[in-house]
């Protein structure tokens, strides 16, 4: 079984082809995990889980149903989340939020700190580019992601995250600088064991931080904390200690191993204008810098700040709080266009700051060596530059002066590289910056790497800070020798995959930060930005998309006992040799957003499509099978269905199939309403036809409408319209007499139809499998499963729209032809396991064994596992006992294998979780061990005890130590069983010759096992041979000649005609058969049966039928082709003696073989008048392009009902019909040449051979299958399967692949050469048996019966047949039946040890 | 073909009921299937549904 995975390409032939398959990672060891859970509950990452249709919600960690197989979670990721590709840093981002909505703060530094140090310096200054890549843009807006990391550090101290340092080595780094980029190389360093010194020339560390950064923005002490997380570890930093002639770059490398330069950008542009050398202009970096350093700097009272970027913003703001009168920015652009962030330009204005915008400096108007003004020229925008920005443009003759006594000048920075001027081997770029590769940041001399605004130029924060990082990992790998740029070439992705944004996601406002009222910032550098509360913070973290699925916050390898969870897994390609293709697609439920208009689906919750209804009726479903409607959790009253949405519309949603299973999941569905609705519940299904056509299918609608009181109104409704505030729907249709309606329901759900998803659409084209207009595989009704390419075949609704059992049949047959080309192939690629020889322990006293699983937490952390293991000890017969994590782990069951060689075990018991599960698994484990088996029980104290008293520890605890006392008690009366096979015979017996008896004896024969085909008449071909044409017009003659043609040479076919079955007896593998034929009596040996004897359409006494010449029924309408292209009018009779007593069931085929004969007619001579007269059309499928075809064509179509039937008079030649016409309302009258009825179809009487091998009819007397869903071909007993019309009325195609999927269950039983047979069947005590015959009585699959010993009748089993249901030995007066493995004694032990 | 040519495996594409059916009867009939399965696990769309027409049976 390959999950997560997609078949990508096929090449080659059949027999021989090579399949290229693609498996997404897991993430999650198939092997390892236990499917405990615990990294389900500890994820983060809540989706709405598609499971439930969206309904409910689901984790990242997930298993995508609780009875998932495999039943091992997964956890779904797919790229990186655009926050994290946009930060310069590569940060997890989206771990960290999901750790900050879930409160856990210190595991949000964690996850920052493990690519950054300084969380909380840069939770308030980055310029947070994630932010704008941020997917949430497309809801409302992004997530205030900067603000949730000062949250983090806000609510938990950086200082005390436990920073993982490698052992220290000897070797040192010297960094120059103490700026973003210095810091984080030395933190880097430090955790890799590296220890460094940071020389820094100013009297306090942090660079620009310290010294570009007003406190209002960063307060110092938050600064000063996060550097001391740095120098925790170990870091030294030497303030006022700058390079120069003293101090040289050649001087450091003679003490430290590698020295990292990043000295930043300290030193502003000059205004270049007029005056700019006048008393009172200044650099803003100075400005900024001296108000750092020392809480004050000169300050004009008309202050003019010329920039657009943070350094004009932060200056302005400072101004403000250091007393100038006014403060006013120019800037030479728009706002738009303007580098500072938004909310600081804002907080800004809200200090009273002015911005000139398109403006720029002409001169510094000078009075007296100082500043009086600036004189400047308007601007304008002209065209883009290359920055994209427009570029402004003077306009002459605009010059205007401002007042000013002090002009400061912010726009730009450079290095300041005066302290190398020594060093000779310092190397510069061209524009001024520190020369350094763009991937290692090594300087072109050895061992000397450089980084931050000193390489870059003025930039960002965490640029610099990823750049500290990047030399930290360069510089350990050149203190390593290795190779430094090894790996590190990011990797891009052009078309990255995201988690779709939901298009119903609800608007969500960003968090607002509380902030110090604008009034109260004067005089103070007071931080302005507060933080958010942690509700708050929560809430807003909470707003995040998981764009990745997967936030990669590593919570569930933390919880993971078995180890099973691996980030690191990725995708696999590999190649498949397989000698055939079987596709198997499956379709999707049609989607009905596409018409919102009309049904409001999206808009109102209370519209529903039935699959999601479904979920609501499910037990296990996001309601837990509670009735209620999602806009108010209300009990509904009135529930309306509409059915074909998303079907038989060529118009809106362009699927002009009939789905086929919509009307009877809606019968279903309304039925179950009823029995969930706690009170009376109104169920209305709206249809143009009720279509169940299947087996027993019809009864269930009348069930639907007599017993459960479902109604059926025939209308398409027209306008659904949401009824104001009330969350009702008021539903407008017209009435077949052309009335209209209103109605008012509380619910509305839409019947949506099957489509093939366009996952399998491209799946076709990539394997070059053409499919049809209706997207479904493009296939033939006389070779139903071949596709256009040899060698691939399919099945299922892919193949076109089908309910289950027909999708299981076709899926069977299938198999058949994918088989047949690979016969001579069969079992060379299987595998057999090789087991250690059993020992015997039939006379040795019972030693038991008790393993307790913890299940994780599921069962430990509820009930007290040492105390179960102690008590366990103490028991009778227990020799050892001991705890598990998880028993069923790989590692424990090789412990238990170990354990039972080493403590002798003879008898295991495992108190863990359930047998249904987990039984197969441990049994293995004693066969490894070289035990019986049967040697083996289990109890279930997860599910019985943990689970269910999980608010009563001491409860589960003792219910726990019961349920190990009566499987300990049980396991002591165990005894070995051995293995029960049967030897087969490899031959098969085909039961009628028509067209399924011939293609199920072919599907055999051509799989190799020698078939004898026996029919009763003389000639093969059975009731294909009254039929002209498929329903897709292929010729049924030449096929049907060509058919018996390859039967009668078949070399493994043996034909008898003329042959009646006498008499059969014997069981699976092994039967033998009379037959008699013109030769005379044989007996025929064979190991399984396919039973096709075949229906026919029955006469009838009704219409006037076999009394006027005019009256045909069937194919006898086109035996005689010159009458009825004399007729001037033909009508069609359906439902002659189906749906209605005696016949209660529907004849499947007759409306589309009606609708077929009438398009014939009308192509042929379209003048003819042509009326079908009808109780439900059931074109189901695509043959309701037949339907749609005859009505173009101008057939007429009159619905009639069962209580007003249309009557029939002979008049001369031609005949009258009278009907009612419901939607003229009145009767009408039909002068009429030829009436054809559709009568009944029923199956041919066989109730002997069903009385040979005991198989069972239904009330309609067809033969009965074993499971109506899921073995729809197979009988109760086993060897026995069943095709075509003897199992119901179906047409051609659907009888092909019935056969050939009789014929696959066949071979199934054929292949091979003994039958393992299920060893807990029934043993009879013949000494105790008083033969009174009961036990055969009740047995189901004759598998006990009286036979004659010595002149008694006696009870005999026959364990090839037996089911082990122990039915014969509850029945027993005489208890002289038991049941092997479920013995008397041993459940007696059981139950007496617990009463 | 010779008997060394033909590959004695079958892949099934789609994991549903329909898929399953089919992997089950050729495994049963000494074939190596290859059940291929987009999803995390199998089932496919029968496995949501709450009980089947028209015995009304738990779908599990």
């Amino acid at each position: 079984m390959l999950t997560g995975t997609e078949l990508e390409a096929l090449e080659g032939d059949p027999g021989n082809f090579s399949a290229r398959v693609r498996t997404q990672p897991r993430f999650v060891d198939l092997d390892k995990c236990t499917s405990c859970g615990e990294c389900e509950k500890v994820c983060p990452v809540v989706l709405p889980d598609e499971f439930d249709e969206g309904l409910g919600t689901r984790k990242a960690a997930y298993k995508k149903y609780a009875q998932a197989i495999p039943g091992v979670f997964a956890i779904q990721k797919t790229d990186r989340a655009p926050c994290r590709l946009s930060c310069p840093a590569g940060l997890n981002v989206q771990g960290y939020v999901q750790m900050v909505k879930e409160g856990k703060y210190e595991r949000a530094l964690e996850i920052i700190m493990d690519d950054l140090p300084l969380p909380g310096v840069l939770g308030r200054i980055c310029p947070h580019e994630c932010e704008d890549a941020c997917r949430r843009c497309d809801v409302d807006e992004p997530v205030s992601i900067c603000r949730l990391k000062r949250l983090a550090a806000d609510q938990f101290d950086p200082r005390q995250v436990k920073i993982d340092c490698m052992e220290e080595r000897p070797e040192k780094v010297a960094i120059v600088g103490s700026g973003p980029a210095g810091l984080s190389a030395a933190y880097h360093l430090a955790r890799q064991g590296i220890k460094s010194t940071i020389y820094e020339a100013l009297p306090k560390a942090g660079g620009m931080l310290r010294v570009g950064i007003p406190n209002h923005r960063l307060p110092e002490a938050i600064l000063d904390q996060e550097i001391e997380v740095i120098t925790n570890l170990g870091v030294e930093i030497k303030t006022s200690t700058p390079l120069g002639p003293d101090l040289t770059v050649d001087d450091l490398l003679k003490d430290y191993k590698a020295v990292y330069l990043a000295v930043g950008a300290h030193k502003g542009y000059d205004l270049a204008v007029e005056g700019d050398d006048a008393d009172g202009v200044r650099q803003g970096v100075d400005f900024l810098r001296e108000v750092n350093l020392t809480g004050k700097t000169q300050v004009g009272k008309k202050v003019l700040i010329i920039g657009g970027g943070n350094v004009a913003i932060d200056v302005s703001r400072a101004a403000v709080r250091l007393g100038a009168q006014s403060v006013q920015i120019v800037y030479r652009r728009t706002r738009t266009e303007m580098p500072a962030w938004e909310e600081e330009i804002e907080a800004a204005e809200a200090e009273d700051v002015q911005i000139e915008y398109l403006a720029a400096p002409q001169e510094i108007l000078v009075e007296g060596g100082k500043v009086k003004g600036m004189r400047c020229i308007r601007m304008e925008l002209g065209e883009p530059d290359s920055s994209g920005r427009r570029r402004p443009v003077p306009v002459p003759g605009s010059e205007f002066d401002l007042e000013a006594d002090q002009v400061v000048a912010a726009i730009g920075q450079q290095p300041d590289f005066s302290a190398f001027e020594g060093d000779k081997e310092v190397e510069y770029t061209r524009r001024g910056t520190l020369e350094a590769d763009g991937v290692t940041y090594a300087t072109p001399r050895e061992g000397v790497f450089a980084g931050g605004d000193a390489h870059t130029g003025p930039w960002n924060a965490i640029g610099a800070v990823a750049a500290g990082r990047e030399a930290a990992v360069s510089i350990s790998r050149f203190i390593d020798g290795k190779d430094m740029a090894d790996g590190r070439v990011p990797i891009t992705k052009d078309d990255p995959i995201y988690r779709p944004v939901p298009t119903d996601m609800p608007k969500a406002a960003r968090a607002s930060m509380p902030e110090l009222e604008p009034a109260s910032r004067r005089a103070t550098f007071d931080e302005v930005e507060l933080g958010f509360e942690p509700e708050a913070g929560q809430a807003e973290a909470d707003r995040c998309l998981n764009c990745s699925y997967c936030s990669d916050c590593m919570e569930c390898v933390t919880v993971c006992a078995p180890g099973a969870i691996d980030h690191s897994m990725v995708e696999v390609e590999r190649e498949i040799r397989v000698g055939a293709v079987v596709l198997s697609a499956g379709i999707e439920p049609f989607d009905p957003s596409g018409m919102e208009d009309t049904y409001h689906h999206r808009s109102n919750p209370n519209v529903m499509t039935s699959l999601e209804f479904e979920r609501i009726l499910s037990a296990s479903g996001p309601t837990e099978g509670h009735l209620s409607r999602p806009s108010d959790h209300q009990v509904p009253k009135k529930i309306a269905w509409l059915q074909c949405v998303g079907s038989r519309d060529t118009n809106r949603c362009g699927n002009g199939y009939c789905s086929s299973v919509c009307c009877m999941y809606a019968v279903k569905d309304a039925m179950m309403a009823k029995e969930h609705a706690d009170g009376e519940l109104d169920c209305a299904i709206f249809n143009m036809d009720m279509r169940t056509f299947g087996k027993e299918y019809e009864k269930y609608l009348t069930r639907g409408e007599d017993q459960s009181g479902v109604r059926f109104v025939k209308a398409r409704v027209h306008t659904i319209d949401e009824v104001r505030d009330t969350g009702d729907l008021r539903l407008r249709y017209f009435t077949e007499d052309g009335k209209v309606v209103d109605e008012q329901f509380d619910m509305v759900v839409l019947s949506v139809g099957l489509r093939v998803s366009d996952e399998a659409v491209a799946l076709a084209e990539r394997l070059g499998v053409e499919l049809n207009e209706n997207r479904f595989v493009k296939h033939d009704s006389l070779t139903p499963l071949s596709t256009s390419r040899p060698g691939v075949f399919a099945c299922g609704a892919f193949n076109g729209p089908k309910d289950i059992p027909d999708s299981v049949a076709e899926s069977s047959a299938a198999a058949c032809i994918a088989g047949a080309g690979l016969a001579p192939a069969r079992s060379t690629l299987t595998r057999t396991l090789e087991l250690p020889a059993e020992i015997d322990v039939a006379d040795d006293e019972p030693r038991v064994g008790v393993f307790v699983c913890n299940c994780g937490l599921n069962i430990g952390g509820i009930a007290d596992v040492p105390a179960i293991v102690d008590y366990a000890k103490e028991l009778d017969g227990v020799v050892y006992a001991e705890e598990n994590m998880f028993s069923c782990s790989q590692d424990t069951q090789e412990k238990i294998t170990q354990t039972i060689k080493e403590q002798k075990l003879n008898r295991v018991v495992v108190a863990a979780c359930t047998p249904r599960t987990h039984e197969p698994l441990f049994q293995f484990t004693l066969q490894n061990a070289g035990l019986n088996p049967h040697l083996f029980e289990m109890a279930n104290i997860r599910n019985q005890c943990t689970w269910v008293h999980s608010e009563n520890k001491d409860l589960a605890t003792s219910k726990s130590k019961d349920l190990v006392r009566m499987g300990v008690a049980r396991a002591r009366e165990l005894e070995s069983i051995q293995p029960i096979s049967v030897n087969v015979d490899k031959a098969a017996l085909v039961i009628g010759g028509g067209v399924a008896g011939m293609f199920a004896a072919l599907g055999l024969a051509d799989q190799g096992f020698p078939t004898t085909l026996v029919e009763k008449s003389s000639q093969l071909g059975g009731r294909a041979l009254d039929v002209k044409r498929t329903h897709d017009g292929r010729d049924v003659q030449s096929f049907l000649t060509s058919l018996i043609e390859r039967v009668g040479g078949h070399k493994n076919l043996t034909v008898m005609t003329d042959a009646e079955v006498l008499g059969a007896s014997g069981y699976v593998g092994n039967f033998e058969t009379e037959v008699k034929n013109g030769k005379g009596p044989q007996t025929i040996s064979h190991g399984a049966v396919v039973v096709a004897t075949g229906g026919a359409p029955t006469d009838t006494e009704e219409y006037l039928y076999g009394q006027h010449p005019a009256v045909t029924r069937w194919h006898d309408l086109e035996q005689d082709p010159q009458k009825l292209a004399k007729a001037d009018t033909v009508t069609f009779i359906q439902c002659v003696g189906s749906r209605n007593d005696p016949r209660p069931y529907c004849s499947r085929i007759c409306c589309s073989t009606t609708v077929a004969m009438a398009i014939d007619i009308k192509q042929n001579k379209p003048d003819t008048n042509v009326f079908v007269l009808y109780r439900d059309i059931r074109t189901f499928g695509e043959r309701e392009a037949l339907y749609k075809q005859a009505r173009e064509l101008g057939v007429i179509f009159i619905r009639y009902a069962l209580d007003r039937k249309p009557e029939v008079v002979a008049a001369g030649d031609g005949l009258i019909v009278k009907v009612f016409d419901p939607i003229l309302g009145a009767p009408v009258e039909i002068e009429t040449d030829l009436l054809n009825l559709a009568t009944a179809i029923e199956p041919n009487r066989a109730e002997d051979i069903a009385s040979f091998y005991k198989l069972p009819l239904t009330e309609d007397r067809f033969f009965m299958e074993a499971h109506a869903k899921l073995r729809p071909v197979d009988f109760a007993s086993d060897g026995l399967f069943m095709a075509g019309l003897a199992h119901y009325p179906k047409a051609m195609d659907e009888s092909i692949a019935q056969a050939m999927a009789a014929a696959s269950r066949a071979v199934t039983v054929l292949s091979k050469d003994q039958i393992q047979i299920s060893p807990y069947v029934s043993e009879v005590d013949p000494d105790k048996c008083i033969g009174c015959g009961l036990c055969e009585e009740v047995c189901a699959f004759g598998a006990i019966h009286l036979e004659e010993v010595d002149g008694i009748k006696r009870a005999k089993n026959i364990q090839a047949s037996c089911k082990g249901c122990g039915l014969c030995a509850a029945s027993c007066p005489q208890e002289a039946i038991d049941m092997l493995h479920f013995r008397f004694h041993q459940i007696e032990a059981a139950v007496r040890a617990v009463v | 073909m010779s008997k060394q040519d033909l590959a004695g495996s079958v892949m099934v594409v789609g994991g549903g009921i329909a898929g399953m059916q089919s992997a089950l009867d050729l495994a049963e009939s000494g074939y190596y299937v290859y059940l291929v399965e987009k999803s995390t696990a199998i089932g496919g769309v029968m496995s949501k549904l709450d009980k089947t027409f028209p015995t009304n049976d738990c779908t599990m």
